[in-house]
Formats: C-alpha cells, sequence, structure tokens
C-alpha cells in the first residue's frame, strides 16, 4: 500500500470534515443577528436548486435541454408529481422508471 | 430504540437507493485506476464524499501532488459549510460532542433530508443518526462491494437507479418552495449554478449559486418590508 495514498486520504478526510462540523458546532453557541438567520433560512431552498440544476440540465458540465438529455427528460415528469402529490417516494419511484425506460428502449 | 432513530432509518431509503450504484461505480473506477481495496475502504471510511472521491482518485492515478488533491477537495467541500451553518440554529439543545458526530455524516443528500425533516419536526439528533449512519454504511459498503468485484458486474449506473437523487432532489425542492420569493431564490440559484457549471466548471458553483441567491432572497424581502412600512406612513 501507498504511502502517499494514505497521507492524501488523511489529509482528504480533514479539509472534507472540517467544513462540516466547525459551522455547526460554532453557530449553534451563539446568538446570530435575525438578518443572517433570515439569510439562512432561504439557504435549503438555493443548495437543492444549486445542486439540482447542473445534475439535470447540464450533466456533462454543458447546457444540454434537449430529446438527448436523459435526465432532463425524466425531470418532468418528477416535477409534475412532486408539484401535484409532494410526495418523496413516488416522485422517487416516477424518476427511476422514466430512467429505466429511457435508459433501455 | 428510540422512535426518531428508527424514523432517521426509514427516511434513508432514497438516499441509500441512490448512494448504491453510485458508490459501485466508485469502487470499479477506483480499482480500475490502482488504488487497492484497502485504500477504497479507508477513504469512504475517512472522507466519506462522492464527488470528492471520484476527483481525488482521477488525480491520484495522473500523478497529481498531495497538497493539490488535497486543496481541490478542500473547495468542493467549502459548500458543506452553508449547509452546517443552516442547520445550527435547531441545534443549539444538541451538545457539542453529538453535533461534531452528526456532522460527519453530513452530505447534499442527508442534507436534504435533514433539513426537510427538522423544519417540518422538532429537531432530533437521533434522527440525524439514524439517517447518517444508514447513508454511511450504505456509501461505505457499495464502494467496497465495487472494488472487490470490480470488472464482473455491467454499469451499475445503466438501470437508473443513481436517478433516484436526482428525483428526491426534485421532490424536496418543491416541499420546501412555499412562496413566490422562494421560486424566485430557485429560479437564480439554478441559473447561477448552471452558469458557474458551464464556464468555469462544477466545483464553485453550489456554494456562489446559494450565497448569491440567499442574499437575493434577503434583498427583496427587506426591500418589500420597507416598501410597506412607507406607504402605511
Amino acid at each position: 500500500m501507498e504511502q502517499k495514498v494514505i497521507l492524501i486520504i488523511i489529509g482528504m478526510s480533514l479539509v472534507t470534515y472540517l467544513p462540516r462540523m466547525l459551522p455547526m458546532v460554532l453557530l449553534s453557541k451563539v446568538k446570530l443577528p435575525p438578518l443572517f438567520l433570515k439569510w439562512l433560512q432561504f439557504i435549503p431552498v438555493a443548495v437543492l436548486s444549486a445542486l439540482l440544476a447542473p445534475a439535470i440540465l447540464a450533466p456533462q458540465d454543458e447546457l444540454s435541454i434537449g430529446l438527448d438529455n436523459n435526465a432532463f427528460i425524466a425531470s418532468i415528469p418528477c416535477f409534475f408529481v412532486a408539484i401535484r402529490t409532494k410526495n418523496l417516494f413516488l416522485t422517487i419511484v416516477v424518476g427511476i422508471l422514466a430512467m429505466f425506460l429511457l435508459q433501455n428502449l | 430504540m428510540n422512535d426518531n432513530f428508527v424514523i432517521g432509518i426509514k427516511k434513508s431509503v432514497p438516499v441509500v437507493l441512490g448512494y448504491t450504484p453510485i458508490g459501485l461505480a466508485f469502487g470499479i473506477l477506483a480499482n480500475q485506476q490502482g488504488l487497492s481495496i484497502f485504500e477504497i475502504f479507508l477513504m469512504s471510511f475517512m472522507v466519506y464524499a462522492g464527488a470528492s472521491q471520484f476527483i481525488a482518485t482521477a488525480m491520484i492515478a495522473s500523478g497529481v501532488n498531495a497538497a493539490s488533491i488535497i486543496f481541490t477537495v478542500f473547495l468542493v467541500n467549502l459548500r458543506h459549510m452553508l449547509m452546517s451553518a443552516s442547520l445550527s440554529p435547531y441545534l443549539k439543545k444538541v451538545p457539542s460532542v453529538v453535533q461534531a458526530i452528526i456532522s460527519f455524516g453530513l452530505t447534499d443528500e442527508t442534507y436534504a433530508v435533514d433539513i426537510t425533516y427538522t423544519k417540518e419536526h422538532a429537531p432530533s439528533a437521533s434522527f440525524f443518526m439514524g439517517l447518517h449512519t444508514v447513508c454511511y454504511a450504505a456509501w461505505v459498503i457499495s464502494t467496497v462491494v465495487g472494488g472487490m468485484l470490480g470488472n464482473l458486474i455491467p454499469d451499475p449506473t445503466r438501470w437508473g437507479m443513481d436517478y433516484a437523487l436526482s428525483a428526491m432532489f426534485i421532490a424536496l425542492l418543491c416541499m420546501h418552495i412555499k412562496d413566490k420569493r422562494d421560486i424566485l431564490v430557485a429560479v437564480c440559484s439554478a441559473a447561477f449554478s448552471l452558469f458557474i457549471t458551464a464556464t468555469v466548471g462544477g466545483s464553485w458553483n453550489v456554494i456562489i449559486a446559494t450565497v448569491l441567491a440567499a442574499t437575493i432572497g434577503v434583498s427583496t424581502e427587506l426591500w418589500s418590508k420597507k416598501l410597506s412600512l412607507s406607504s402605511s406612513e
């Protein structure tokens, strides 16, 4: 086993863990200004949207809105079901089914 | 056993469904690129970050120096600071040691489930523990199994199961959108994220898009408050 790889893994674990841990542990100890709390309230919507958009609209890091982008096509019935039912499980079933059909037909 | 712990385990299903094919794919790829089974295990066990592990493995294979690899992983994972910060107001009563354990399991996917549950129910450390433990186990196991099977199994992502994660984000995003301002924030964030991904590539996109979009959200709220104050005078 290569020592360099082990060293890299240890370094990776530190730079991954600290951004996950520090804000939660430190910020929960202090009283945050109301404006900052308001700002934090928008984080979930913003994060989810920022994560999702490239996954379905630019799977190869280039904007792709067309019939050749399966992730984009599959997201259409998912959005429809999600907005209509607000049901997580149903949305996932529809998504997997749509993707399976698109990839294997 | 604690009820919330069990609920956490139940809510892990979509994440596990998505992590399994991606974890298998990572194990297969890492094995092809020269990582041993033990190294694959160690990386998943200690780092536990999908995108970073794919990037780091490719960089290790092409002989990039350790400092550059670690710095790249740092940049890719900075976005978790925002998620960690957004959970902090709900976890004031949770002891620091427990927070330190919970936060190890904070990924894009577990965060999405965490924040949705936390906003709808009383915050519960047990819920986080249940959810995070199962998702973590699914990731470690699937990557190691992928590494062991190597080329014996066909492309694990071809069944469309990894799409469970995108579908989950769609459903959770729709649940978080309560008013027009949320829609504005979501659309802005998506547009910034796409723009950054297409121009500079995908390691800064989430953190920059989120910061900008959340700031737009707060600004429009302050602005409309000012308008209503001045019109009532």
